[in-house]
């Protein structure tokens, strides 16, 4: 076999192909087939051909950036912006935009396969974030877009140039998305923009903004659904009518997420995107996809985790024997392992829905199908980092061994888009037919 | 000279970070259920090839076709192939037989037709592939065709339109230069070059690109072998090493081992 032989001039030649990738993740010698002589532990039969090449491309990609790059951003609280620009070069911000605006003109179901690959390779949910909005925000934009907003707007997003940030929950209405307050009121030249957002992803690196505002006072709207618009406006950080303010968080460090106060910050009339008043439609129309894409991201999170710690239970000697040689050990990794592989089930089942589009899968089926699959997902993950961090015992609770990481990153699919508890009322109330308790 | 014509030949291969285990029948490596993918050496000939096209030396690249022989599965390389910027591709029939595929001689011949098919003027060959290791195939192409070959090239360098290449190989203690005339066969060497990745929507181009299945008889060559496998087995395991305190303590075990 040639291999061993290839394998010696490789470490004089490209150390990095086998010694993992290095840590700027940037330089064209850290290029590598593939590093890591991992096992995958998830089944990976019932795939779909395009499935496959998505995860061995990403896992190509995600291979330049190894955990000491995470580890390194998340405790310094750096953006992530090499990770961003090498998706974007390769043209995987388009994963999900049709083939017309420069995209790829595939499904939810690759782009939640993108997204799990990335939070799996180790990347957890900072990397995730770096690019989630850009996936996913884009597409009302590619939908309900104008020309010119097509023409210009999406291609710099695809190739990196602009980043955008979604915004949509602000401090008082969470779940309410139909009494959000802040307000662009019409101008004559466009909109001025007064109010505030939370948790808005990115907005310290992004240039573009999708953002949900109020076009008509809540108590002149006649139908509920409407008086909210769906604008694609500019980041202008120099303006005083915009303030963007940091939040300090629990986990994924690396990404910022801030609070967002505008004080009759002026936009112009054509940032609005689609009809004035039919914005709560047009984002209606993603929530589903955003839930696939977040139980993929939470199922790659928990499948790290449990990779992590089966080796560590392996690898690990206590009292003469390997510690994953005591049930006590095994026994709750391999519960974990099988929560995970239900949620997969479910969650690609979700995703195959949504994409199939084609009028045969009622609306509801396709919510209730999208729901559960993130909070099965987000379950199974949180399951899986906890019994990771106790499965490495002291270790567990240091950096270096990553899984503190996705403990703490863990509980962004349990909380957002939506939380556990209103799933389990939406499934209630929809599915059982129960009355509402809210 | 008027444009280039380029060949890349390219295998199915197990993953070069796989290790490989022999079958219980002990006739071959075990190939059910393993990763595969592209030998890695093809890929740095795919990679030259849209190089200098993409470098716009003195020939035009006309054509890069890559071509794969094999089983059901081929075709997954060759849309990697093109993937990564080949214009078209064959896939050459040949169903999986457990004996290691067609031998370097019946590859060698079929290249040769498809050479005269298609009106190759630059065959670039992946060196060896890693599982066989058998490293014939370019050379013995170049001796049926009756054209020049440089192996295990680290440069190739279109010098000219009348269709001059230099090409580079490392020797034993330094690099050699070889100058050579159109048509050529060049097999590729590990430092070539750095292989990209294959961007999302050409990934997607690549599978709307023409991949023609044909078989060997379409190219008028015969599967026949000329070896019989007789038993593949897996080295000894390697024995734990010894330390000795000082030099004579080598000395003296080396020579109560035999080896002084």
């Amino acid at each position: 076999m040639y291999r061993s032989q290839m394998q010696r001039v490789l470490r004089l030649q490209r150390p990095a192909l086998l010694r993992g990738p290095c840590r700027t993740g940037m330089s064209p010698q850290d290029r590598a087939f593939s590093t890591s002589g991992r096992r995958d532990i998830m089944g990976m039969t019932g795939f779909t051909e395009e499935q496959l090449t998505v995860r061995e491309a990403i896992s190509h990609i995600c291979s330049k950036f190894p955990n000491t790059y995470w580890q390194e951003h998340d405790q310094q609280e750096k953006d992530p912006k090499e990770f961003h620009a090498a998706l974007a070069k390769d043209g995987w911000l388009g994963i999900a935009l049709p083939e017309s605006l420069g995209g790829a003109g595939l499904g939810i179901s690759e782009a939640t396969m993108m997204m799990q690959t990335i939070t799996q390779s180790g990347a957890g949910m900072a990397g995730a974030q770096a690019i989630h909005a850009n996936v996913y925000a884009t597409q009302p934009l590619a939908k309900f877009g104008t020309k010119e907003q097509l023409e210009t707007t999406i291609p710099n997003i695809i190739n990196g140039t602009w980043r955008t940030c979604f915004a949509v929950t602000e401090p008082n209405t969470g779940l309410e998305t139909l009494k959000l307050t802040t307000l662009a009121s019409k101008t004559a030249d466009g909109y001025s923009v007064t109010g505030q957002k939370i948790w808005i992803t990115c907005a310290q690196v992004a240039s573009k903004m999708i953002l949900l505002a109020r076009t008509t006072p809540l108590e002149e709207v006649k139908k509920t659904s409407e008086g909210l618009s769906l604008f694609c406006i500019d980041i202008d950080r120099e303006n005083p009518g915009l303030d963007l303010r940091k939040i300090k968080k629990m986990g994924g460090r690396a990404v910022d997420a801030n609070e967002v106060f505008f004080d009759n910050y002026k936009i112009p009339a054509n940032a609005l995107i689609g009809g004035e008043n039919q914005g709560f439609k047009i984002i209606l129309h993603g929530m589903n996809a955003e839930r696939c894409l977040l139980a993929g991201e939470a199922l790659g999170l928990g499948y790290a985790a449990l990779e992590k710690a089966s080796q560590y239970a392996k690898d690990r000697v206590v009292f003469g024997r390997p510690i994953g040689q005591n049930q006590g050990v095994a026994h709750p990794l391999a519960d974990a392992f099988m929560k995970l592989e239900a949620a997969k089930l479910a969650t690609y089942h979700a995703a195959r829905l949504y994409d199939t589009n084609d009028g045969s899968v009622p609306f509801h089926e396709i919510g209730v199908a999208c729901n559960s699959a993130k909070y099965l997902a987000a379950e199974a993950a949180f399951t899986a980092c906890e019994r990771a961090v106790l499965a490495h015992g002291g270790m567990g609770y240091a950096v270096e061994y990553d899984v503190e990481r996705y403990m703490r990153e863990c509980f962004v699919p349990r909380i957002a888009p939506v939380s556990r508890e209103m799933i389990l009322n939406y499934v209630s109330e929809k599915v059982l037919d129960l009355p509402r308790s809210y | 000279m008027s444009g280039l014509r380029i060949l890349v030949p390219v295998k199915r291969v197990i993953d070069y970070a796989i290790k490989p285990r022999i079958n219980k029948a002990q006739t071959g490596v075990e190939t059910t259920g393993v990763k595969h993918s592209l030998n890695p050496f093809d890929e740095l000939s795919i990679e030259e090839a849209v190089r200098i096209r993409e470098r716009k030396g003195p020939i035009k690249v006309e054509d890069i076709l890559a071509l794969s022989a094999g089983g059901p599965k081929c075709p997954d390389v060759l849309r990697t192939a093109m993937a990564m910027g080949a214009d078209r591709a064959f896939h050459i029939d040949v169903p999986d037989k457990g004996d290691g595929g067609p031998e370097p001689l019946t590859i060698a011949k079929m290249l040769q037709a498809v050479v005269k098919e298609q009106n190759v003027n630059l065959v670039l060959l992946g060196k060896q592939a890693i599982d066989g290791d058998q490293g014939q195939t370019g050379q013995m192409l170049a001796g049926l065709l009756g054209w020049p070959q440089a192996t295990q090239a680290s440069k190739v360098d279109i010098k000219d339109e009348a269709g001059t290449v230099e090409i580079t190989h490392e020797v034993d203690g330094g690099v050699e230069t070889l100058r050579a005339k159109l048509p050529l066969v060049i097999t590729t060497d590990l430092r070539l070059n750095e292989p990209r990745y294959a961007s999302l929507p050409n990934i997607m181009k690549a599978k709307k690109k023409p991949l023609e299945k044909k078989t060997l008889a379409d190219l008028g060559v015969e599967d026949t072998r000329r070896l019989k496998t007789l038993k593949v087995t897996e080295p000894p395991p390697r024995k734990g090493g010894g330390k000795v305190e000082d030099v004579d303590g080598l000395v003296s075990k080396l020579k109560e081992l035999g080896a002084l």
